[in-house]
Protein backbone atom coordinates (compact mmCIF):
# COMPACT_ATOMS: atom_id res chain seq x y z
CA UNK A 1 0.00 0.00 0.00
CA UNK A 2 1.23 3.79 -0.97
CA UNK A 3 2.02 5.88 2.01
CA UNK A 4 0.08 9.12 1.62
CA UNK A 5 1.15 12.36 3.58
CA UNK A 6 -0.69 14.45 5.72
CA UNK A 7 -2.30 16.56 2.79
CA UNK A 8 -3.57 13.68 0.66
CA UNK A 9 -5.22 12.18 3.35
CA UNK A 10 -7.55 15.20 3.89
CA UNK A 11 -8.26 15.80 0.94
CA UNK A 12 -9.65 12.13 0.52
CA UNK A 13 -11.38 12.91 3.44
CA UNK A 14 -13.14 16.14 2.52
CA UNK A 15 -14.13 14.39 -0.87
CA UNK A 16 -15.84 11.58 1.18
CA UNK A 17 -17.43 14.02 3.61
CA UNK A 18 -19.24 15.72 0.19
CA UNK A 19 -20.32 12.69 -0.51
CA UNK A 20 -21.80 11.65 2.10
CA UNK A 21 -23.31 15.11 2.67
CA UNK A 22 -25.26 14.51 -0.73
CA UNK A 23 -26.09 10.92 0.36
CA UNK A 24 -27.33 12.64 3.77
CA UNK A 25 -29.95 15.13 1.83
CA UNK A 26 -31.66 12.47 -0.21
CA UNK A 27 -32.52 11.01 3.69
CA UNK A 28 -33.92 14.69 3.82
CA UNK A 29 -36.09 14.64 1.11
CA UNK A 30 -37.22 10.89 1.57
CA UNK A 31 -38.69 12.37 5.18
CA UNK A 32 -40.24 15.42 3.73
CA UNK A 33 -44.19 15.48 3.89
CA UNK A 34 -44.54 14.64 0.00
CA UNK A 35 -47.44 16.26 -2.42
CA UNK A 36 -48.64 12.87 -2.01
CA UNK A 37 -50.26 13.53 1.89
CA UNK A 38 -51.55 16.66 0.80
CA UNK A 39 -53.67 15.41 -1.94
CA UNK A 40 -55.60 13.22 0.91
CA UNK A 41 -57.69 15.37 2.98
CA UNK A 42 -60.58 15.09 5.43
CA UNK A 43 -63.50 17.02 4.89
CA UNK A 44 -64.12 19.68 7.19
CA UNK A 45 -67.15 19.17 8.24
CA UNK A 46 -66.77 15.61 9.13
CA UNK A 47 -67.86 14.69 12.33
CA UNK A 48 -64.99 13.31 14.93
CA UNK A 49 -64.34 12.03 18.47
CA UNK A 50 -62.45 10.06 20.38
CA UNK A 51 -64.68 7.29 21.14
CA UNK A 52 -68.16 7.53 19.80
CA UNK A 53 -71.07 5.68 21.75
CA UNK A 54 -74.84 5.31 21.74
CA UNK A 55 -77.80 5.46 24.08
CA UNK A 56 -80.91 4.39 23.44
CA UNK A 57 -83.52 5.74 25.19
CA UNK A 58 -86.10 2.41 25.62
CA UNK A 59 -88.99 5.03 27.16
CA UNK A 60 -89.07 6.93 23.87
CA UNK A 61 -88.27 3.65 21.82
CA UNK A 62 -91.35 1.98 20.58
CA UNK A 63 -91.62 -0.82 17.58
CA UNK A 64 -92.64 1.49 15.20
CA UNK A 65 -89.85 3.75 15.80
CA UNK A 66 -87.71 0.75 16.08
CA UNK A 67 -88.54 -0.95 12.56
CA UNK A 68 -88.19 2.83 10.45
CA UNK A 69 -84.79 2.85 12.05
CA UNK A 70 -83.93 -0.88 10.77
CA UNK A 71 -85.93 0.23 7.61
CA UNK A 72 -83.76 3.34 6.77
CA UNK A 73 -80.44 1.79 8.24
CA UNK A 74 -80.70 -1.40 5.64
CA UNK A 75 -81.97 1.17 2.83
CA UNK A 76 -78.68 3.46 2.71
CA UNK A 77 -76.76 0.45 2.95
CA UNK A 78 -77.99 -2.04 0.70
CA UNK A 79 -78.55 -4.84 2.98
CA UNK A 80 -80.57 -7.49 1.37
CA UNK A 81 -83.67 -8.93 2.76
CA UNK A 82 -83.72 -12.31 2.11
CA UNK A 83 -85.96 -13.88 4.64
CA UNK A 84 -84.44 -17.06 5.13
CA UNK A 85 -83.27 -16.74 9.19
CA UNK A 86 -80.24 -18.72 8.35
CA UNK A 87 -78.55 -16.87 5.91
CA UNK A 88 -80.28 -13.78 6.79
CA UNK A 89 -77.83 -10.40 6.47
CA UNK A 90 -78.45 -7.95 9.85
CA UNK A 91 -77.35 -4.91 10.80
CA UNK A 92 -79.64 -3.34 13.41
CA UNK A 93 -82.69 -5.88 14.67
CA UNK A 94 -84.87 -6.13 17.35
CA UNK A 95 -84.08 -8.60 20.08
CA UNK A 96 -86.22 -9.42 23.19
CA UNK A 97 -84.73 -8.57 26.98
CA UNK A 98 -83.58 -12.20 28.14
CA UNK A 99 -81.42 -12.78 24.24
CA UNK A 100 -80.21 -9.44 24.19
CA UNK A 101 -79.51 -8.82 28.27
CA UNK A 102 -79.31 -13.06 29.35
CA UNK A 103 -76.86 -12.49 32.29
CA UNK A 104 -79.37 -10.06 33.73
CA UNK A 105 -82.27 -12.67 32.85
CA UNK A 106 -84.79 -14.08 35.62
CA UNK A 107 -87.86 -15.62 36.62
CA UNK A 108 -88.92 -12.62 38.05
CA UNK A 109 -87.91 -9.50 35.79
CA UNK A 110 -90.04 -6.73 35.61
CA UNK A 111 -92.63 -7.08 33.23
CA UNK A 112 -92.41 -3.85 31.24
CA UNK A 113 -88.50 -5.39 30.14
CA UNK A 114 -89.72 -8.57 29.77
CA UNK A 115 -92.06 -7.81 27.24
CA UNK A 116 -90.56 -5.24 25.63
CA UNK A 117 -88.21 -5.92 22.33
CA UNK A 118 -84.62 -3.77 22.22
CA UNK A 119 -83.38 -2.41 19.16
CA UNK A 120 -80.14 -3.95 19.07
CA UNK A 121 -76.74 -3.95 16.55
CA UNK A 122 -72.51 -3.81 16.60
CA UNK A 123 -71.56 -2.16 20.27
CA UNK A 124 -68.26 -1.05 19.09
CA UNK A 125 -66.80 -2.60 21.55
CA UNK A 126 -63.79 -0.87 22.98
CA UNK A 127 -62.09 -4.39 23.65
CA UNK A 128 -63.07 -6.26 20.48
CA UNK A 129 -62.83 -9.18 20.38
CA UNK A 130 -63.77 -9.91 16.41
CA UNK A 131 -60.69 -7.65 15.92
CA UNK A 132 -58.76 -9.79 17.43
CA UNK A 133 -58.95 -13.03 15.40
CA UNK A 134 -59.61 -10.89 12.62
CA UNK A 135 -56.09 -12.61 10.22
CA UNK A 136 -56.33 -10.01 7.60
CA UNK A 137 -57.05 -7.16 9.71
CA UNK A 138 -59.99 -6.17 7.42
CA UNK A 139 -62.20 -5.93 10.92
CA UNK A 140 -60.08 -2.98 12.94
CA UNK A 141 -60.93 -0.33 15.87
CA UNK A 142 -60.64 3.24 14.17
CA UNK A 143 -59.14 6.31 16.48
CA UNK A 144 -62.80 6.95 17.23
CA UNK A 145 -63.62 3.79 18.90
CA UNK A 146 -65.78 2.77 15.76
CA UNK A 147 -64.87 -1.14 14.70
CA UNK A 148 -64.96 -0.72 11.22
CA UNK A 149 -65.04 -3.41 8.08
CA UNK A 150 -62.42 -3.28 5.07
CA UNK A 151 -64.86 -5.57 2.90
CA UNK A 152 -61.77 -5.51 0.33
CA UNK A 153 -59.67 -7.47 2.42
CA UNK A 154 -62.41 -9.78 3.90
CA UNK A 155 -61.54 -13.60 3.04
CA UNK A 156 -65.06 -14.72 4.79
CA UNK A 157 -63.27 -16.96 7.29
CA UNK A 158 -65.70 -16.01 9.46
CA UNK A 159 -63.81 -16.21 12.51
CA UNK A 160 -65.41 -12.52 13.83
CA UNK A 161 -68.63 -14.17 13.86
CA UNK A 162 -67.82 -16.69 15.84
CA UNK A 163 -65.76 -14.58 18.41
CA UNK A 164 -68.46 -11.40 18.63
CA UNK A 165 -70.36 -12.30 21.35
CA UNK A 166 -73.57 -10.35 20.39
CA UNK A 167 -74.73 -11.49 16.88
CA UNK A 168 -73.77 -8.72 14.96
CA UNK A 169 -72.05 -10.04 12.24
CA UNK A 170 -73.29 -11.84 9.55
CA UNK A 171 -72.22 -13.86 6.09
CA UNK A 172 -73.26 -13.34 2.70
CA UNK A 173 -73.81 -16.62 1.34
CA UNK A 174 -74.79 -15.76 -1.92
CA UNK A 175 -75.22 -12.81 -4.10
CA UNK A 176 -76.93 -10.27 -1.67
CA UNK A 177 -77.74 -8.04 -4.79
CA UNK A 178 -80.40 -10.68 -5.64
CA UNK A 179 -82.35 -10.09 -3.34
CA UNK A 180 -82.16 -5.80 -2.87
CA UNK A 181 -85.33 -4.40 -3.55
CA UNK A 182 -84.69 -0.76 -3.82
CA UNK A 183 -81.35 -0.19 -4.03
CA UNK A 184 -79.17 3.21 -2.73
CA UNK A 185 -76.70 4.65 -5.25
CA UNK A 186 -74.73 6.24 -2.11
CA UNK A 187 -73.21 3.34 -0.75
CA UNK A 188 -72.02 -0.20 -2.54
CA UNK A 189 -73.18 -3.87 -2.09
CA UNK A 190 -71.50 -6.54 -0.67
CA UNK A 191 -70.26 -10.00 -2.61
CA UNK A 192 -70.89 -13.40 -1.75
CA UNK A 193 -68.43 -14.94 0.47
CA UNK A 194 -67.75 -11.38 2.94
CA UNK A 195 -68.64 -10.87 6.30
CA UNK A 196 -70.36 -7.20 7.11
CA UNK A 197 -72.04 -5.48 9.88
CA UNK A 198 -73.36 -2.20 11.56
CA UNK A 199 -70.26 0.72 10.90
CA UNK A 200 -71.68 3.37 12.99
CA UNK A 201 -72.41 5.36 9.49
CA UNK A 202 -68.78 6.05 9.34
CA UNK A 203 -69.97 6.86 5.75
CA UNK A 204 -72.16 9.53 7.28
CA UNK A 205 -70.05 11.00 9.85
CA UNK A 206 -67.37 11.77 7.31
CA UNK A 207 -69.94 14.00 5.67
CA UNK A 208 -70.99 15.34 8.89
CA UNK A 209 -74.35 13.87 9.40
CA UNK A 210 -75.82 11.62 11.86
CA UNK A 211 -75.91 7.93 11.55
CA UNK A 212 -79.15 7.25 9.62
CA UNK A 213 -81.19 5.43 12.66
CA UNK A 214 -80.16 8.09 14.71
CA UNK A 215 -81.98 10.39 12.48
CA UNK A 216 -84.84 8.16 11.89
CA UNK A 217 -85.53 7.75 15.91
CA UNK A 218 -86.95 11.03 16.50
CA UNK A 219 -84.26 11.33 19.76
CA UNK A 220 -84.92 7.84 21.21
CA UNK A 221 -81.04 7.20 19.86
CA UNK A 222 -78.70 9.34 21.09
CA UNK A 223 -75.59 9.49 19.40
CA UNK A 224 -71.90 11.52 21.19
CA UNK A 225 -68.59 11.06 22.46
CA UNK A 226 -67.99 8.78 25.47
CA UNK A 227 -64.58 10.33 25.60
CA UNK A 228 -66.03 14.24 25.97
CA UNK A 229 -67.23 15.19 29.56
CA UNK A 230 -69.46 17.19 28.24
CA UNK A 231 -71.59 15.33 25.51
CA UNK A 232 -74.84 14.83 25.65
CA UNK A 233 -74.09 11.15 25.93
CA UNK A 234 -72.25 11.68 28.81
CA UNK A 235 -74.53 14.13 30.49
CA UNK A 236 -77.26 11.29 29.86
CA UNK A 237 -75.52 8.41 31.71
CA UNK A 238 -74.39 10.57 34.32
CA UNK A 239 -77.85 11.26 35.60
CA UNK A 240 -79.77 7.97 34.39
CA UNK A 241 -79.48 4.42 34.73
CA UNK A 242 -78.23 2.34 31.98
CA UNK A 243 -77.03 -0.99 31.02
CA UNK A 244 -75.09 -2.59 28.89
CA UNK A 245 -75.37 -6.07 27.24
CA UNK A 246 -73.06 -9.08 28.66
CA UNK A 247 -70.87 -6.81 30.66
CA UNK A 248 -69.09 -9.54 32.56
CA UNK A 249 -67.77 -10.65 28.76
CA UNK A 250 -65.31 -8.16 29.07
CA UNK A 251 -65.82 -6.17 25.29
CA UNK A 252 -66.84 -2.92 26.83
CA UNK A 253 -69.81 -2.12 24.52
CA UNK A 254 -70.41 0.99 23.47
CA UNK A 255 -73.96 0.92 23.55
CA UNK A 256 -75.76 1.77 26.77
CA UNK A 257 -79.77 0.77 27.10
CA UNK A 258 -81.63 3.49 29.46
CA UNK A 259 -84.26 1.16 31.29
CA UNK B 1 -11.40 -50.01 -32.05
CA UNK B 2 -14.13 -49.81 -35.02
CA UNK B 3 -14.51 -53.88 -34.23
CA UNK B 4 -15.33 -52.87 -30.91
CA UNK B 5 -17.64 -50.63 -31.81
CA UNK B 6 -19.49 -52.73 -34.27
CA UNK B 7 -19.49 -55.32 -31.46
CA UNK B 8 -21.10 -52.91 -29.26
CA UNK B 9 -23.87 -52.16 -31.66
CA UNK B 10 -24.58 -56.15 -32.69
CA UNK B 11 -25.00 -56.56 -29.29
CA UNK B 12 -27.32 -53.75 -28.93
CA UNK B 13 -29.26 -54.69 -32.10
CA UNK B 14 -29.53 -58.58 -30.40
CA UNK B 15 -31.49 -57.47 -27.29
CA UNK B 16 -34.83 -56.49 -29.97
CA UNK B 17 -34.43 -52.69 -28.67
CA UNK B 18 -34.04 -51.11 -32.01
CA UNK B 19 -36.59 -53.43 -34.10
CA UNK B 20 -39.36 -51.64 -35.89
CA UNK B 21 -42.29 -52.68 -34.02
CA UNK B 22 -46.02 -53.15 -34.70
CA UNK B 23 -48.04 -50.54 -34.29
CA UNK B 24 -51.57 -51.51 -32.50
CA UNK B 25 -54.78 -49.67 -33.97
CA UNK B 26 -51.92 -47.34 -35.62
CA UNK B 27 -55.88 -46.17 -38.36
CA UNK B 28 -57.02 -45.14 -35.02
CA UNK B 29 -54.14 -43.34 -33.37
CA UNK B 30 -53.38 -41.90 -36.32
CA UNK B 31 -56.88 -40.45 -37.20
CA UNK B 32 -56.64 -39.27 -33.17
CA UNK B 33 -53.55 -37.25 -33.59
CA UNK B 34 -54.91 -35.59 -36.93
CA UNK B 35 -58.48 -34.88 -35.24
CA UNK B 36 -56.47 -33.33 -32.30
CA UNK B 37 -54.91 -31.34 -34.50
CA UNK B 38 -57.49 -29.97 -36.42
CA UNK B 39 -59.16 -29.08 -32.89
CA UNK B 40 -55.83 -27.45 -31.81
CA UNK B 41 -55.88 -25.46 -34.64
CA UNK B 42 -59.59 -24.53 -35.74
CA UNK B 43 -59.15 -21.06 -33.46
CA UNK B 44 -56.53 -19.91 -35.00
CA UNK B 45 -57.49 -20.78 -38.52
CA UNK B 46 -60.92 -19.20 -37.51
CA UNK B 47 -59.97 -15.90 -36.21
CA UNK B 48 -57.41 -15.53 -38.96
CA UNK B 49 -57.25 -12.55 -40.49
CA UNK B 50 -59.78 -10.79 -38.13
CA UNK B 51 -58.30 -7.98 -35.75
CA UNK B 52 -60.18 -7.59 -32.72
CA UNK B 53 -62.10 -3.70 -32.08
CA UNK B 54 -59.50 -1.56 -31.22
CA UNK B 55 -61.32 0.10 -27.71
CA UNK B 56 -62.54 3.30 -28.37
CA UNK B 57 -63.49 4.67 -25.00
CA UNK B 58 -65.82 7.41 -25.02
CA UNK B 59 -65.71 10.27 -22.85
CA UNK B 60 -68.91 12.54 -24.48
CA UNK B 61 -71.71 11.35 -21.83
CA UNK B 62 -74.12 14.25 -21.06
CA UNK B 63 -72.69 15.28 -17.56
CA UNK B 64 -69.29 15.80 -19.10
CA UNK B 65 -70.85 17.88 -22.46
CA UNK B 66 -72.52 19.68 -19.59
CA UNK B 67 -69.08 20.86 -18.10
CA UNK B 68 -67.62 24.07 -19.17
CA UNK B 69 -64.39 23.54 -21.78
CA UNK B 70 -61.66 24.16 -19.30
CA UNK B 71 -63.38 21.75 -16.75
CA UNK B 72 -63.45 19.25 -18.83
CA UNK B 73 -60.57 17.11 -17.40
CA UNK B 74 -59.90 14.09 -14.81
CA UNK B 75 -58.89 14.58 -11.40
CA UNK B 76 -55.47 14.05 -13.00
CA UNK B 77 -54.32 14.31 -16.59
CA UNK B 78 -55.60 12.18 -19.38
CA UNK B 79 -52.48 10.04 -20.02
CA UNK B 80 -51.75 9.81 -15.99
CA UNK B 81 -55.55 8.47 -15.97
CA UNK B 82 -54.97 6.04 -18.38
CA UNK B 83 -51.65 4.06 -17.29
CA UNK B 84 -52.71 4.77 -13.78
CA UNK B 85 -56.79 4.78 -12.75
CA UNK B 86 -56.55 1.00 -11.13
CA UNK B 87 -53.72 2.70 -8.94
CA UNK B 88 -55.28 5.72 -7.86
CA UNK B 89 -58.48 3.47 -7.72
CA UNK B 90 -56.63 1.58 -4.50
CA UNK B 91 -55.11 4.91 -2.92
CA UNK B 92 -58.55 6.26 -2.79
CA UNK B 93 -59.63 2.57 -1.43
CA UNK B 94 -57.46 2.89 1.09
CA UNK B 95 -57.50 6.45 2.09
CA UNK B 96 -61.56 6.54 2.73
CA UNK B 97 -62.09 3.23 3.92
CA UNK B 98 -59.31 3.07 6.42
CA UNK B 99 -58.19 6.81 6.84
CA UNK B 100 -61.58 8.26 6.72
CA UNK B 101 -60.40 10.79 4.57
CA UNK B 102 -62.73 11.45 1.43
CA UNK B 103 -61.39 14.61 -0.69
CA UNK B 104 -59.40 14.66 -3.13
CA UNK B 105 -56.97 17.77 -4.46
CA UNK B 106 -57.08 16.81 -8.19
CA UNK B 107 -54.06 18.64 -10.54
CA UNK B 108 -56.25 21.62 -11.40
CA UNK B 109 -56.34 22.07 -7.65
CA UNK B 110 -60.30 20.93 -7.75
CA UNK B 111 -61.66 18.72 -4.95
CA UNK B 112 -63.09 16.23 -5.37
CA UNK B 113 -65.00 13.58 -3.56
CA UNK B 114 -63.46 10.12 -3.68
CA UNK B 115 -65.93 8.10 -4.82
CA UNK B 116 -65.87 5.27 -7.41
CA UNK B 117 -69.71 5.01 -7.36
CA UNK B 118 -71.08 8.35 -7.66
CA UNK B 119 -67.40 10.49 -8.45
CA UNK B 120 -66.14 8.42 -11.23
CA UNK B 121 -69.24 7.28 -12.76
CA UNK B 122 -71.39 10.64 -11.85
CA UNK B 123 -69.17 11.63 -15.05
CA UNK B 124 -67.95 8.44 -17.02
CA UNK B 125 -72.03 7.70 -16.82
CA UNK B 126 -71.25 5.51 -19.70
CA UNK B 127 -69.81 2.37 -17.75
CA UNK B 128 -70.03 -0.21 -21.37
CA UNK B 129 -68.30 2.44 -23.40
CA UNK B 130 -65.86 3.76 -21.16
CA UNK B 131 -64.62 1.04 -18.48
CA UNK B 132 -65.83 -1.85 -20.06
CA UNK B 133 -64.87 -0.74 -23.44
CA UNK B 134 -60.93 -1.44 -22.57
CA UNK B 135 -61.57 -3.91 -19.97
CA UNK B 136 -63.32 -6.41 -22.17
CA UNK B 137 -60.35 -6.08 -25.43
CA UNK B 138 -57.96 -6.60 -22.38
CA UNK B 139 -60.06 -9.49 -21.14
CA UNK B 140 -60.38 -8.21 -17.72
CA UNK B 141 -62.87 -8.38 -15.07
CA UNK B 142 -62.30 -5.76 -12.19
CA UNK B 143 -63.72 -7.36 -9.28
CA UNK B 144 -64.56 -3.51 -8.16
CA UNK B 145 -68.29 -3.86 -9.76
CA UNK B 146 -69.17 -7.27 -7.80
CA UNK B 147 -69.86 -4.64 -4.91
CA UNK B 148 -69.35 -1.19 -6.51
CA UNK B 149 -72.80 -0.46 -8.75
CA UNK B 150 -71.64 0.37 -12.32
CA UNK B 151 -74.81 2.15 -13.05
CA UNK B 152 -76.26 3.82 -9.86
CA UNK B 153 -78.38 5.32 -11.75
CA UNK B 154 -80.76 2.66 -13.13
CA UNK B 155 -80.02 0.47 -9.81
CA UNK B 156 -81.85 3.59 -7.77
CA UNK B 157 -84.53 3.12 -10.28
CA UNK B 158 -84.54 -0.24 -9.43
CA UNK B 159 -83.97 -1.21 -13.17
CA UNK B 160 -80.83 -3.48 -12.52
CA UNK B 161 -81.75 -6.27 -10.06
CA UNK B 162 -79.35 -8.28 -10.63
CA UNK B 163 -76.09 -7.79 -12.88
CA UNK B 164 -72.16 -9.26 -12.85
Amino acid sequence: MRDINRREFLKIAGAASIVGLLGGWEAVELLAPGELEAKYLAKPEALTARRWAMVVDMKKMDEAIAKRCIEVCHYVHNVPDIGDPKREIKWIWLESFEHAFPHRNHEHVAERLKEKRFLVFCNHCNNPPCVRVCPTKATWKRDDGIVMMDQHRCIGCRYCMAACPFGARSFNWGDPRLFIKKGYPGYPTREKGVVEKCNFCAERLAKGLMPSCVEASKGALVFGDLAETTSEVRGILKSHYTIRRKLSLGTEPSVFYMV
Amino acid sequence: MADESNRAINALKETGFFKPKKMFDGGKVTLGIIVLLVLVAFPFLYNKGKAAKVPDPKTDTPEIQGLPERERVCVEPKEYMRENHMKLLNEWRDWVVRKASRDYIGFTRKKYTMSLQNTCLGCHSNYDNFCNECHKYAGIEPYCWRCHVNKPKEWAAGKLREES
